[in-house]
C-alpha cells in the first residue's frame, strides 16, 4: 500500500463525504424547478444534518444496543460502499476489499441492520417500514447482482476497478447486453433509494412510506447519520451507474493530472444523473406497493437479458 | 472488433427481443397496438440495416413493404378495430407478469440454445440473431395461449409473423420476394378475416372472451 495510494482512498472519501449531501440537494433542486415550485438552496441538506446533530437524541426505554448501534453500522457501510467505488480513481488501495458481489453484499448488512433497527422499539410504523423494506430488497438484490455479472463478463472480472478499466479503455462499440444493464441498474437504483415511483422520499404519508417508516422513532444524531447514509447510498449508486457504464475521465494510477481534472468531470456526471432523477421523479406517478414486484420483476428479467444477449451476440 | 453493420443489428435485435417481452407484459391494448408498431420499426431499420451492408436490393423492397404493412397499415386497422369494438381501454385483468417473465426468460434461454448449433451453418452477417428471432417466434406463442381476449391474441399472431421475418432476414437474407409479398397479402387478408371474426364473437357472446368459445353446449 502506497502512500500515494492512501491519499488516493482519502481523498475519495472525503470526496464522498462531501459530494453526497450536495447530490441530494441538486435532486431536490432539480425537482422543484421541474415542478414549477421555489427550489430550497443547494446546501439545504448540510443545514439539515448540521440541525440534526446538534439536537439531543431521544431513544424508547426499551431500545437494545442494536438500535443504538445501527446507525453507525449503516452510516459505516455506505461510505465504505462509496468510498470503493472508483469514480474519481482506479487505484484504491480499499477496493480489492470488496468486489461487485460483496458491494451489494455491503448494501444488504446496512439493510439487514436498520430493519432490525425499525423493529426493535416495537412500533407498528417500523415493523410496516421494515417488512416492506425487505421485501423491496430481497426483488431488487438479484436484479442488481445480474447487472454486476454482466459487466464482469464483459471485463471478465468482479473487480470494480478493473471493470472500469476494461471498459474505459476499449474501443467505443454498441453493446446492446450493457443498454439492458443499465436500464435494469436504473429501475433497482429507484427502488433502494426509494425513489419514486417506489417511494416517495419527500412523505410522511403513512400508508405509502418506506424509508421515512424506517427512521421514524431515530432523533438527533442518529436521525443525522441515517439520512447521510441515505443520501451517501444514492451516491454510491449514482457512482456505480457511472462506474459501470459511463467510466470516461476516471484517473488510472499514477496520473495526478487526471487525477484533478476528474473531479469536475464526476461532479459534471452526478449533475447530470441527478437531473435525470429528478426529471423521471417528476414524470411518474408513485405505484401501488404490490406493484413494485413487478416492477422489480423488470428489472430483474432486463438483467438475465443482458447476460444473455451478451452471451449469444458475445456483444 | 465487428463491423458496425452487425453491431447495428444486434441492437436492433435486442430492440426487438425487448418489445417482445414489452408485449407478453403489457395490459393495455391501446399501448400492445403501439408497442407492435414498434416493433415493426425494430424490424424495418434492421432489415435496412441488412440491405446496406451485403448490397442486396431486395431487402429494401423487403423492408418497404413491411414498414408500409407493419408499422403503418396494420396499427392503423388495429385501432380503427378497438375504437369500433370500444375495447380501447380494456385491461387484461387475469395475467401473472413476474411468471410470465420468468417463463419468457426460460424460453429466450431455450431457443438460444437451439439456434446456436444451426446459426453456424450460416454466412450472414447477422446470424448470431437468428437465436432472438426464434425466441419472438416462443414468445408470441406464449402471448396467444396466455391472453384470453381475441384483440392480443390477434396481436401475438401478428407479432409471431414479424418473428419469422426477422429469422428469414438474419439466417438467410430473406425469402425470395414472391414468398415475401404473398405471406404480405396473407397477414394482410387474416387480419380483415379476423376482423369480422371478432365482430361475430362479440355479436354472439356479448364479450371477446374467447374462453366463451371453448363451452359447446346445444341449443
Amino acid at each position: 500500500m502506497s502512500l500515494e495510494g492512501i491519499a488516493a482512498q482519502a481523498f475519495s472519501m472525503v470526496a464522498a463525504l462531501v459530494l453526497a449531501p450536495l447530490l441530494a440537494g441538486w435532486v431536490g433542486q432539480c425537482r422543484a424547478w421541474l415542478q414549477n415550485r421555489r427550489a430550497p438552496p443547494l446546501l439545504q441538506p448540510f443545514r439539515t444534518l448540521h440541525k440534526l446533530f446538534r439536537k439531543e437524541a431521544v431513544m424508547a426505554h426499551e431500545a437494545s444496543p442494536l438500535y443504538r448501534s445501527a446507525p453507525y453500522v449503516v452510516f459505516a457501510c455506505m461510505l465504505l460502499a462509496g468510498m470503493i467505488i472508483p469514480t474519481l480513481s482506479t487505484n484504491l488501495p480499499l477496493a480489492p476489499a470488496a468486489d461487485a458481489i460483496a458491494l451489494v453484499g455491503l448494501f444488504a448488512l446496512a439493510r439487514l441492520f436498520i430493519s432490525l433497527a425499525a423493529m426493535d422499539v416495537g412500533t407498528a410504523f417500523g415493523t410496516l417500514g421494515a417488512r416492506r423494506e425487505m421485501l423491496i430488497g430481497f426483488l431488487a438484490e438479484p436484479a442488481l447482482l445480474m447487472v454486476f455479472f454482466t459487466a464482469s463478463l464483459l471485463s471478465s472480472s468482479t473487480s470494480l476497478a478493473r471493470i472500469v478499466e476494461s471498459v474505459s479503455r476499449q474501443e467505443l462499440t454498441i453493446l446492446p447486453s450493457l443498454a439492458f444493464a443499465g436500464v435494469a441498474f436504473t429501475m433497482v437504483s429507484l427502488a433502494e433509494n426509494a425513489r419514486i415511483p417506489v417511494d416517495n422520499p419527500a412523505t410522511h404519508l403513512e400508508l405509502t412510506m418506506i424509508h421515512e417508516a424506517l427512521v421514524l422513532e431515530y432523533s438527533g444524531r442518529h436521525l443525522a447519520l441515517l439520512e447521510w447514509a441515505a443520501t451517501l447510498k444514492l451516491f454510491a449508486y449514482s457512482c456505480a451507474g457511472i462506474a459501470l457504464f459511463f467510466p470516461w475521465g476516471v484517473a488510472h494510477a499514477r496520473d495526478y493530472v487526471a487525477l484533478a481534472l476528474a473531479v469536475p468531470v464526476l461532479v459534471a456526471k452526478l449533475a447530470a444523473g441527478g437531473f435525470f432523477l429528478a426529471l423521471i421523479e417528476t414524470t411518474l406517478a408513485k405505484m401501488r406497493i404490490f406493484r413494485v414486484p413487478e416492477f422489480l420483476a423488470t428489472a430483474f428479467l432486463l438483467g438475465v437479458l443482458a447476460l444473455l444477449v451478451h452471451i449469444l451476440l458475445g456483444a | 472488433m465487428t463491423p458496425m453493420s452487425t453491431q447495428l443489428v444486434n441492437l436492433f435485435a435486442s430492440a426487438l427481443l425487448l418489445l417482445a417481452f414489452a408485449m407478453l407484459s403489457q395490459r393495455r391494448i391501446v399501448r400492445l397496438i403501439n408497442l407492435f408498431a414498434l416493433q415493426g420499426l425494430a424490424l424495418v431499420a434492421s432489415t435496412i440495416t441488412m440491405a446496406y451492408a451485403t448490397g442486396q436490393s431486395h431487402l429494401y423492397w423487403s423492408a418497404a413493404i413491411n414498414g408500409l404493412l407493419k408499422v403503418i397499415v396494420l396499427p392503423w386497422i388495429l385501432h380503427r378495430l378497438i375504437r369500433r369494438l370500444s375495447v380501447k381501454w380494456d385491461i387484461e385483468t387475469l395475467i401473472n407478469i413476474p411468471t410470465m417473465m420468468l417463463v419468457g426468460i426460460v424460453l429466450v434461454v431455450f431457443a438460444f440454445n437451439l439456434a446456436l448449433p444451426i446459426s453456424q451453418f450460416s454466412h450472414s452477417i447477422a446470424r448470431g440473431t437468428l437465436g432472438i428471432a426464434l425466441a419472438c417466434v416462443l414468445m408470441s406463442f406464449l402471448m396467444m395461449i396466455t391472453r384470453s381476449k381475441a384483440v392480443p391474441q390477434v396481436i401475438g399472431f401478428l407479432s409471431m409473423e414479424n418473428g419469422l421475418f426477422f429469422a428469414a432476414t438474419s439466417a438467410t437474407y430473406g425469402m425470395p420476394m414472391v414468398v415475401e409479398l404473398g405471406i404480405a397479402l396473407d397477414v394482410l387478408v387474416g387480419m380483415v378475416i379476423l376482423g369480422v371474426f371478432m365482430f361475430q364473437i362479440r355479436e354472439q357472446f356479448d364479450s371477446l372472451d374467447i374462453h366463451h368459445l371453448e363451452k359447446l353446449r346445444e341449443e
